[in-house]
């Protein structure tokens, strides 16, 4: 018959069709899940999300379930109880010594400029005054006598708010020429633009300089921007990465937290351009 | 209708059902378009509920994350984009195609057609690279700092510009052999036949070519985010860095949470009614009938 072979075909679409839509029926309805729930800094939640999809593949009974909603989210629902792991991309301040924090990562950001601009270092004031437009020639920070161009991050990345919050400016008071989005994209244009500077994560930073990119990675309080620097805590622009827990983690937190801090996870970590610890 | 029976007075069972699954699968197509429409006023929703809709055009900036959500210098900066692109790419898209149907040696009529349609299958991020590391830089040694109005333009430009070629050239090639004899009989030059006869003939396709290209050039999003500038200004000149609405979901959405996700879907929204406006002109300009009735 001349339909068959369409009929097939009509027949196995419906067939994958609803193979799609009750597949996770059948999950649900299957042997004990066991869920961890983790909420907080939008900046570790999709490193958590990977390490997450990792730890259920070893451990098929686990569902991780990582939410974001900034760092005092998680701090609040780690001591509250509705989530098992709070996520917080800073240290834990004096008056939370009843949490635990957990340290997964660093987090870490440098200044760029073209290989070709001669100045050496910048001064937090100096840093300040340009990207608030006060400075706008390389010339009064003994450069040549070029107009700065200020590359700045988009709105609601991670790199941003450490930026801000380093140098205690508001959004509003940066003034950029170019705005970024990802980290590529600030090494692309500084390293086209001769007159640039911006600021993006070490990692990324570091890893394309030694690949040949013309940028220079600049010192920040006489410390030299590296990822050794950032890890040993002399490089002042970072942060850790914590996963916290109210009391002492236990059962699937405790072995989810062992997990995140294995040397199992590093590329996950590099490949978000963090800089993993060695223990 | 074409059939697949000889006899074409009823329909056989093949058809029917051939075209019972068809009509399922273009409704699913037609779906899908609707369902976005809704899926992006709920999204935007808990915004719009709570502030006036007006806001998303007189509010003082753009800081989302601090309770301000002025599109409108977006808004600017995308139709401006937008518009440069076409003023570039239509003269030259449409010469294009009048030298490929009417000018150029037949061998090299193959070649060049070719190439258009090479030019309309490399990615929009491929064009986005070469503007940022080529195009910017050699702009910025002039007008720091060279990611502005002006590279957006010429970016785009050349990613409509095989749209227009191409939609021109296909308008050119539907107008009748009848008209060409008629010119040829009239005795007129080429370039009378063409300017008097050919393309307005061939007016109503190449019209619906530029306002499709128009679209493209409107929600082009990799391509403008890398050599735009992306700084949220009313643009007073072409050096000036510009934020597109398609550049501002692509650059924000990854971080984005509560009210400043929704404000970028509301862009998006603002983004599809364009869309959707060039989409309508195209339909009411092809019912015009407005040659043929003359």
């Amino acid at each position: 018959m001349k339909n068959t072979g369409f009929s097939i075909l009509v027949l196995a679409t419906l067939a994958a069709i609803g193979w799609t839509f009750l597949t996770p029926d059948a999950l649900r309805n299957g042997p004990t899940v066991e869920k961890l729930t983790l909420t907080g800094s939008s900046t570790i939640a999709p490193l958590a999300a990977e390490i997450g999809k990792r730890f259920e593949m070893l451990h098929p009974g686990a569902r991780i379930d990582v939410q974001s909603g900034g760092s005092s989210r998680g701090i609040g629902d780690a001591r509250t109880g509705l989530a098992h792991i709070g996520l917080a991309s800073r240290a834990l301040k004096a008056d939370e010594s009843d949490l635990h924090a957990h340290t997964i990562a660093l987090d870490g950001i440098a200044l760029i400029i073209n290989q070709s601009n001669p100045v050496p270092a910048l001064g937090r004031k100096q840093i300040v005054e340009i990207f608030t437009g006060k400075i706008n020639n390389w010339r009064d920070v003994g450069g040549t006598d070029a107009p700065i161009t200020v590359v700045n991050k988009a709105e609601g990345r991670s790199t941003l708010e450490l930026f801000l919050q380093f140098f205690g400016l508001q959004g509003t008071d940066v003034k950029p020429h170019v705005i970024i989005g990802d980290n590529q994209q600030g090494i692309k244009t500084v390293a086209g633009n001769a007159n640039a500077i911006g600021y993006v994560s070490i990692g990324s930073a570091a890893y394309e300089a030694e690949h040949g990119a013309p940028i220079k990675l600049l010192p920040l309080d006489d410390a030299e921007a590296t990822i050794d620097n950032v890890r040993n805590g002399s490089f002042p622009l970072s942060r850790p990465l914590n996963l916290v827990t109210h009391g002492k983690a236990y059962g699937l937190a405790e072995s989810f937290i062992e997990f995140a801090q294995s040397d199992q996870v590093h590329d996950l970590i590099e490949a978000q351009y963090f800089v993993p610890i060695y223990r | 209708m074409i059939s697949s029976k000889r006899n074409t007075l009823s329909l056989s069972t093949a058809d029917r059902r051939l075209g019972a699954i068809l009509g399922l699968l273009a409704v699913t197509a037609a779906m899908v378009a609707v369902s976005i429409l809704f899926f992006l006023i709920d999204e935007s929703r808990p915004l719009l509920n709570r502030i006036s809709p007006a806001r998303l055009i007189l509010d003082a900036s753009w800081h989302p994350t601090q309770g301000l959500y002025d599109l409108s210098p977006m808004l600017s900066a995308t139709l401006l984009a937008s518009l440069g692109a076409l003023l570039l790419a239509v003269p030259v898209g449409i010469g294009s195609a009048l030298f490929g149907r009417y000018y150029a040696a037949a061998w090299l009529t193959a070649g060049y057609r070719r190439m258009i349609e090479l030019l309309a299958g490399i990615p929009s991020v491929v064009y986005g690279f070469w503007g940022l590391t080529m195009l910017a830089p050699w702009i910025g040694r002039f007008e720091p700092p060279g990611v502005s109005l002006l590279t957006a333009i010429l970016v785009l430009a050349i990613m409509i510009l095989p749209t227009v070629a191409l939609t021109a050239d296909a308008a050119l090639a539907a107008v009748p052999q009848s008209r060409h004899r008629c010119a040829a009989a009239l005795g007129l030059s080429r370039w009378t036949a063409i300017s008097g006869v050919l393309l307005p003939s061939a007016r109503k396709g190449i019209v619906s070519g530029i306002l499709l290209a128009a679209a493209r050039a409107v929600g082009e999003t990799m391509a403008v985010l890398m050599v735009a500038g992306n700084v949220v200004q009313h643009p007073h000149g072409l050096f000036d860095p510009v934020r597109t609405l398609a550049a501002n979901i692509a650059l924000e959405m990854a971080y984005a949470g509560g009210d400043h996700r929704a404000a970028l879907f509301a862009s998006g929204l603002v983004l599809l009614c364009i869309v959707l406006i060039l989409a309508g002109t195209v339909q009411w300009y092809k019912a015009r009938d407005f040659y043929d009735q003359k």
